[in-house]
């Protein structure tokens, strides 16, 4: 590592690839149904003719790009446009909605470069000791991550913890539908052959968040988002001090992000959950969350930008990908003729270290373009009249649901569910929690069978779910996340006694 | 003025041999729609990426891939004869999967309604351990194996896919008794046997081209040794009659016209004679095969009475 590596990272035809890249990435990830995934794939083909450290530069920066973009439907929208943006919609959107849009724009583009850096920077330094825990992960330790993340449910509900129990277990049962991933077996499909694929994640979050907006918009007489008159100057500088308050909570995300990036079991949206709640857990108490804290939103938009960096460690170090997009990019690596692990970064080291380089390249340059797109994606969603507004969001839900798998059934049941989620909203259950349950339940699912089968051969069935350090350790901060409604209520009720007695 | 008739006849014919001739050249004059029924990168895909280049080299046109994932495959394949018919729509299809899904449960397809018109290569089986695990020879797993039933553990992809009917089998030919244990996908299932989650993994030579020093394969179900693993011996040189994997291909919709189906498997025998494309599969660790439509009967015949026996054995299909 030199800077040899960087001056081949810095040639033009380089600089315009991560340019190009990091545009439409963000442009394509605003969009909610367009995947970083889906993004990468496409454009493999236009990377065959080139050398390989450019092809992984641009697929690189398409990547980190479409992960920030999915943060301006998440805040503009209340519609996370990739899993990973779940946890932006907790506060983006009613940031939104009393008129802080574009600071919201602003600080979530300041939080996915940081988050970002860092990624890259663990990646740079420190990618071959790190990929040791992408190992250490064994079917337990998802299943209780996965038991953990659910767990978040209670401290994320802050209004009715039974309420958010029962859309966690709905959840569970819709990523139950369709072929069992590890045992086959054909579940709750009635028979349907339609129902074999089951609910698509990416769909279900489209049906749960934005149809329940839409419907709004369209039953109410109000404008869409509250609009400051007297235009204000740009918000970046404002952002950029809640940020720098703020750096504690970004180095934590980003450091979470960078870790679950690692596994390859979780995930974008998994780390920045787990981001969300435990800046929410630290938080002073006079920081609101859920209600448009801007903390709420760095610390999603850091953890799930930081987890490209630690996908790609993985990736690149034991040939094992990360996310989804990196096994794209791997394909394309080996369609290029570069062999990934340990060897790379010793012997071809030149591509690798070039490669990195170019992604900190692309995460720079995302400061520039995200601002300036945000800004311009925040204008047009606050001025353009609801008439356009609505069916156009609406045109859009349904292409980037039916794009997702070619499928025309997954539209039909983002639609269902988007309705069976309106009405539940009425009745005070949130979205959040069923996705949740429909994203972790398979990862549950897996673990459990996995681990109950290798206890009973190995004749150690407790050992095996409660005997391993990891897997105790992330088993203590469930039972801490549970415990935390309770706590925190009891420390409300405790100020409150103080202040009565002080008033005395 | 009869010999000027049959001149005549002889022009026309030939004008319209030669019509006929330039109108199957012109196949295709647009790209070619090629769906892959899994997500992106995994084995189905990476040897669908490899054919891309050299289709649009050699025929001029792109061949688009896209993914519709759902169900281990049975989505993409049960709409498949609904889809257009005119050549310009192909399938990447795996081997055992058509044969065992629509068996064990109804899938919206059956084996028969899939029209396969080239196999291209297949994933040869292999027992992959890790570098520094204590099994040196297959000897050595066998060993452990019958001193301690039930508890050598070995991942692999999937239930009643071609890793697990692959344990099956070999547990039957060795006498012994081994855990298979399921992971989605051979990635989740390399990492396992990697982190040391299982003793051993049934993988494919993929696995060990991919991982290099990192791991050891203790033998590999070929009829010869694979060219980038010399040192690895076959099943069958140290006894046991495996030869086989997972075997991919391409199929279209049913009512493709047979001169369509006969140019397509032309055209991908052609790029499966290519020396630079035969390079990259070897050095990815894929094994060739080409079977074109004129073979197709006889292979899918064979491949399914074999699938069949031994998921009936192992108590699969009920």
């Amino acid at each position: 590592m030199d800077f040899e590596h960087l001056a081949n990272a810095l040639t033009l035809t380089n600089l315009a690839l991560a340019l190009f890249g990091v545009v439409a990435g963000t442009i394509i990830g605003s969009i909610p149904g367009l995947s970083a995934t889906m993004a990468v794939a496409v454009l493999v083909p236009i990377t065959f003719s080139m050398a390989p450290a450019s092809a992984l530069i641009l697929l690189g920066a398409i990547y980190t790009g479409a992960i920030y973009g999915g943060a301006y439907s998440a805040i503009l929208l209340n519609t996370p446009g990739t899993p990973s943006a779940i946890g932006t919609t907790f506060d983006g959107y009613p940031m939104a909605k009393r008129g802080d849009g574009d600071l919201a724009v602003a600080i979530a583009c300041y939080a996915s470069v940081f988050g970002g850096m860092i990624g890259a920077l663990a990646l740079l330094l420190l990618a071959p000791p790190l990929s040791s825990v992408a190992l250490a992960f064994g079917p337990v330790e998802y299943l209780w991550l996965s038991i953990f993340g659910l767990s978040l449910i209670a401290s994320l509900s802050t209004g009715n913890v039974l309420k958010g129990l029962a859309g966690g277990a709905f959840g569970l049962l819709l990523s139950c539908v369709g072929v069992a991933e590890i045992s086959a077996d054909i579940r709750l499909t009635f028979g349907s052959s339609t129902m074999i694929g089951g609910v698509e994640v990416v769909g279900a979050l489209i049906g749960l968040y934005c149809i329940p907006v839409l419907i709004d918009l369209v039953a109410t007489p109000e404008r869409h988002l509250k609009v400051e008159e007297g235009g204000r100057a740009v918000r970046f500088r404002e952002g950029a001090i809640i940020a720098w308050r703020s750096r504690f909570n970004l180095l934590r995300s980003s450091i979470i992000g960078t870790v679950i990036g690692i596994l390859p079991g979780a995930g974008g949206s998994v780390a920045g959950l787990v981001a969300y709640s435990e800046a929410k857990r630290t938080a002073r108490p006079d920081q609101k969350f859920g209600e448009g804290e801007p903390d709420g939103v760095m610390a999603t938009e850091a953890a799930n930008n930081a987890t490209v960096g630690g996908g790609f460690i993985p990736t690149l170090v034991l040939g094992i990908p990360g996310t989804p997009p990196d096994a794209v990019i791997l394909g394309a690596l080996l369609v290029q003729g570069v062999r990934t692990g340990p060897t790379l970064f010793e012997g071809g080291g030149s591509i690798v270290y070039t490669f990195i380089f170019g992604l900190f390249i692309a995460t720079i340059l995302m400061l520039p373009t995200g601002l300036l797109i945000g800004r311009y994606a925040y204008k047009t969603i606050v001025t353009i009249p609801k008439t356009i507004l609505v069916p156009a969001v609406g045109f859009m839900t349904i292409i980037g649901t039916f794009a997702i798998r070619n499928s025309i059934s997954d539209v039909i049941i983002m639609i269902v569910l988007g309705t069976v989620g309106w009405v539940l909203s009425r009745f005070g259950f949130a979205a959040s929690p069923i996705v949740l349950g429909l994203i972790l339940g398979p990862i549950a699912e897996q673990g459990f069978v996995q681990a109950w089968i290798i206890g009973e051969a190995t004749g150690n069935l407790t050992g095996m779910f409660f005997g391993r350090p990891i897997s105790l350790a992330i088993l203590a901060f469930t039972v801490l996340s549970l415990l935390y409604p309770m706590l925190q209520s009891r420390r409300a009720r405790k100020l409150l006694d103080m202040q009565a007695g002080s008033n005395d | 003025m009869f010999k000027l008739k049959s001149v005549k006849t002889l022009v026309i014919a030939t004008a319209v041999s030669l019509a006929a001739a330039t109108g199957a050249l012109a196949f295709p004059d647009k790209s070619i729609e090629y769906i892959i029924p899994f997500g992106p990168g995994g084995e189905s895909d990476i040897s669908a990426r490899f054919q891309q280049p050299f289709f649009k080299d050699k025929f001029g046109q792109d061949l688009v891939v896209s993914y519709k994932p759902g169900g281990g495959g049975a989505v993409g394949w049960a709409q498949l004869n609904s889809m257009a018919g005119d050549g310009y729509t192909i399938m990447g299809i795996n081997l055992p999967h058509i044969v065992i899904q629509p068996a064990q449960k109804d899938v919206g397809y059956t084996t028969d309604d899939i029209k396969a018109f080239y196999m291209f290569h297949y994933t040869p089986d292999a027992i992959v351990v890790t570098a520094d695990s204590p099994y040196q020879t297959l000897d050595d797993l066998i060993a452990d194996a019958k001193a301690n039933p039930g508890a050598l553990t070995m991942s692999g992809s999937g239930k009643a896919t071609a890793n697990h009917l692959a344990q099956i089998r070999f547990d039957k030919m060795a006498g012994i008794k081994t855990t298979y244990v399921p992971f989605k996908g051979t990635g989740a299932s390399v990492t396992a046997m990697l982190g040391k989650q299982v003793k051993a993994q049934w993988g494919y030579t993929t696995v060990g081209a991919a991982q290099g020093d990192a791991v050891r394969m203790l033998a590999v179900a070929m009829e010869e040794r694979h060219p980038l693993f010399p040192d690895v011996p076959t099943f069958k040189e140290l006894g046991f009659d495996m030869v086989g994997g997972a075997y991919r291909g391409m199929a279209v919709p049913k009512d493709t016209p047979d001169e369509t189906v006969k140019a397509l498997s032309d055209m991908f025998g052609e790029i499966n004679a290519d020396e630079a494309f035969r390079k990259q599969m070897l050095d990815g660790g894929f094994a060739l095969l080409d079977v074109g439509i004129d073979g197709m009967g006889d292979f899918m015949k064979a491949r399914k009475d074999e699938y069949i026996e031994a998921a009936t054995e192992a108590g699969l299909l009920n």
